[in-house]
């Protein structure tokens, strides 16, 4: 029996499916890398530290894409009111995508990357080796293919459907997505031009467009879950998203203050880069208000917590966190330090990951046909997950900061001669990622109670 | 938020705000890259660097390394390695180059590891031409001292 509104929403459910086990697999690579972190000789010959990283936020950026793919598929026909353009194109692209993406990870561990790199063709059209783009230029391509089928598919859903603020601002995000990711494919043998189209892709993906999308699938969850009018809460979505791009469009410049770009940047990227925590905060007060505005009860609380919870947590790890080391003076000093992976941690947990399990916590259970919300005990197990995982990061997150703070105190501030060289600093900072570590573990038991509640079902007396 | 305060407002804003602050982006990028050649060091861009980028991408030492600020944070900051294992001497600093990466891995139980990518001299030589380029940009005095 099924709980849907539109058959075609069932779409979603390998999406999501297969996105939790790559969560999985992103874990467990950065628990090898945070112990390589203080046993630097631990499966160095296997898995190289740089094999795990790429691992590790190569599964973290598609197992995103995948969940805002099935968030998609899920919340545009309900929507549109109306079916999916095409179901069967939409599970043609999904193994299309998770075979490019399995095949991806296994050539960067069963082979050395350079090998990779060479059967792949990269010297014909080299677009690998830099940050979060490791892929092969095939993978690349193979990723545009994949989205222009999928912006086709729910594009022409929207266009034979109702169009809602919802809609509109979630396919805009996920143009932008796609659009943005074009600049991957920019490679220039100058490295100041190659470092700077390459924040297009990543400050513009994460403090830009997918902002929208988190909007979107925040906007749509409140209204389901608080039944407040759709009328105020497309308007503080409009609200936000208009804070996030004013913000985040010139707040790029924080990533220019130390490019061989003109010094200008370091004021506009201060300034606008300093109001970017604003679109995070109002989606706290937003999500707090619409809840406390609530006009019915809505069984799934499980939902509920997640959504309220990525607010708070966003607002933490993207606006607390990303002030902290934005401005230029500051920056100088915390600039791809443990601040940054602080940050990047906590802020990528609090925003994407976080929206995307608050999308899956609201349809799973109707995907499944189990009804509007999963039985009490599994959503005691769910709850537990969300605790454990989300306070897990948290301290992550400070010990990362202490590991930062003291790195720069001891490598950053002291004049040449007097500062500690950087191997001699990370001694000093084993304690703290040591405390990491655990802390991961702790996560990772999170993650394990999080997949438990999947399985629970009701007890019949 | 307040009644008078209208969807439609917020509309507007959104769209006249995100076109208005994209157009200036665009200006100011295109500002930037008439600057940048200035002070991105690209009359030393020999075919050597270009060739240096290409094996630092080929074997993923960003994986591990930062480069000025950007990067993994595993290992030693290389955007100014040739100024602090070279001296700022390119002879120095290829020998310095030869040496290390030959050398690896250290094996050196506990310690942090870095692989060997069986570069031959050529290869070596060109990376340290490619580091000796990221020494000489000019990036805003970045980073504060020479341990990057
Ligand atoms: C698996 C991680 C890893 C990768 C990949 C890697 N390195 Fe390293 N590298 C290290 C570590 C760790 C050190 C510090 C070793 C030590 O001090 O014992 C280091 C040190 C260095 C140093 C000396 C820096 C200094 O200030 O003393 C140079 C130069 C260097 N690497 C160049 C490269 C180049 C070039 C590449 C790519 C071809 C590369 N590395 C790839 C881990 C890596
Ligand atoms: C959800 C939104 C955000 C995500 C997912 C995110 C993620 C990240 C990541 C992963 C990095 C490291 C990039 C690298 O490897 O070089 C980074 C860098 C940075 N972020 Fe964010 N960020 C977000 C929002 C923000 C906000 C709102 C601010 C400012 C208020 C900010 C300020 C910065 C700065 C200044 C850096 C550069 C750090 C450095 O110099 O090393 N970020 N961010
Ligand atoms: C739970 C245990 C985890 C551990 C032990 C861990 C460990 C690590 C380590 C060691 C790095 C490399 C840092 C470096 O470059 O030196 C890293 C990078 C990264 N991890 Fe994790 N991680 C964990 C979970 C997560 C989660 C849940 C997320 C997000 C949802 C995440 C997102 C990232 C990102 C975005 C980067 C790149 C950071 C940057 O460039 O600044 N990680 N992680
Ligand atoms: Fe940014």
């Amino acid at each position: 029996m099924s709980t849907l509104k539109f058959q075609s929403q069932a779409v979603a459910k390998p999406y999501f499916v297969f996105a939790l086990i790559l969560f999985a697999g992103q874990i467990l690579f950065g628990l090898i890398m945070g112990l390589q972190y203080v046993v630097g000789d631990f499966l160095a010959g296997a898995i190289p530290f740089n094999v795990a990283r790429m691992v590790h936020t190569n599964l973290l950026i598609v197992w995103l894409l995948f969940g805002f793919m099935g968030a998609a598929y899920y919340l545009i026909p309900e929507e549109a009111e109306t079916e999916l353009h095409s179901p069967k194109l939409a599970i043609a692209l999904f193994w299309i995508f998770a075979a490019a993406g399995v095949l991806t990870i296994l050539g960067y561990l069963l082979v050395p990357y350079s090998t990779l790199a060479h059967i792949t063709g990269n010297e014909y059209f080299p677009t690998m080796g830099r940050e979060f783009l490791e892929q092969p230029t095939i993978t690349k391509i193979g990723i545009v293919i994949v989205a222009l089928g999928f912006l086709f598919n729910i594009g022409m859903t929207i266009l034979k459907g109702r169009k809602t603020v919802i809609n509109m601002v979630l396919l805009t995000g996920l143009v932008g997505l796609a659009v943005f990711f074009l600049f991957s494919f920019y490679n220039p043998a100058n490295i100041a031009l190659d470092k700077y189209f390459w924040w297009f892709v990543v400050h513009l993906w994460v403090e830009g467009v997918w902002e929208l999308i988190m909007g979107a699938i925040l906007a749509f969850i409140l209204i389901k879950t608080t039944g407040v009018d759709r009328e105020v809460i497309e308007k503080w979505l409009y609200v936000i998203i208009a804070m996030a791009l004013i913000t985040g469009i010139l707040g790029t410049g924080h990533h220019f203050y130390w490019l061989a770009t003109p010094e200008y940047w370091q004021w506009v990227g201060s300034i606008f880069s300093a109001l970017e925590p604003l679109p995070f905060f109002a989606m706290v007060l937003y999500a707090f208000n619409m809840v406390n505005r609530r006009r019915r009860e809505h069984p799934n609380k499980a939902a509920t917590l997640w959504a309220l919870g990525t607010a708070v947590m966003a607002f933490l790890g993207a606006g607390v966190w990303g002030f902290l080391h934005t401005l230029a003076p500051v920056n100088y000093y915390t600039h791809g330090s443990q601040i940054t992976a602080a940050h990047g941690h906590m802020a990528f947990y609090g925003a994407y990951a976080m929206i995307v399990m608050t999308i899956i916590s609201y349809a799973m259970p109707k995907i499944r046909g189990i009804g509007e919300a999963n039985c009490n005990r599994a959503q005691v197990w769910e709850m537990w997950g969300f605790w454990l995982m989300t306070v897990a990061m948290v301290f992550i997150t400070l010990f990362l900061t202490g590991a930062g703070v003291l790195q720069v105190w001891l490598q950053r501030l002291p004049e040449t001669g007097e500062a500690l060289s950087f191997m001699a600093t990370q001694d000093k900072l084993s304690i703290f990622y040591w405390l990491r570590e655990i802390a991961g573990v702790f996560f990772l038991i999170g993650l394990l109670a999080y997949f438990r509640s999947f399985f629970i079902k009701e007890k019949i007396a | 938020m307040s009644e008078s305060f209208t969807k439609g407002m917020a509309r507007n804003i959104y769209y006249g705000g995100s076109v208005f602050f994209f157009l200036i982006f665009l200006s100011l990028t295109f500002h930037t890259t008439k600057e940048m050649p200035e002070r991105d060091n690209r009359v030393n861009l020999t075919e050597s660097v270009a060739r240096g980028k290409a094996l630092w991408e080929d074997n993923n030492c960003v994986g591990c390394h930062s480069l000025i600020g950007e990067g993994a944070y595993f290992a030693p900051e290389l955007g100014n390695v040739y100024i602090r294992r070279g001296g700022g001497n390119i002879d120095a600093f290829k020998s310095f180059m030869r040496g290390w990466m030959n050398a690896q891995p250290l094996n050196i139980p506990g310690r942090r590891q870095m692989p060997n990518f069986h570069l031959n001299d050529q290869q070596i030589d060109d990376l340290a031409e490619f580091l000796k380029f990221t020494a000489e940009m000019d990036v805003n005095d970045w980073p504060p001292n020479d341990e990057g």
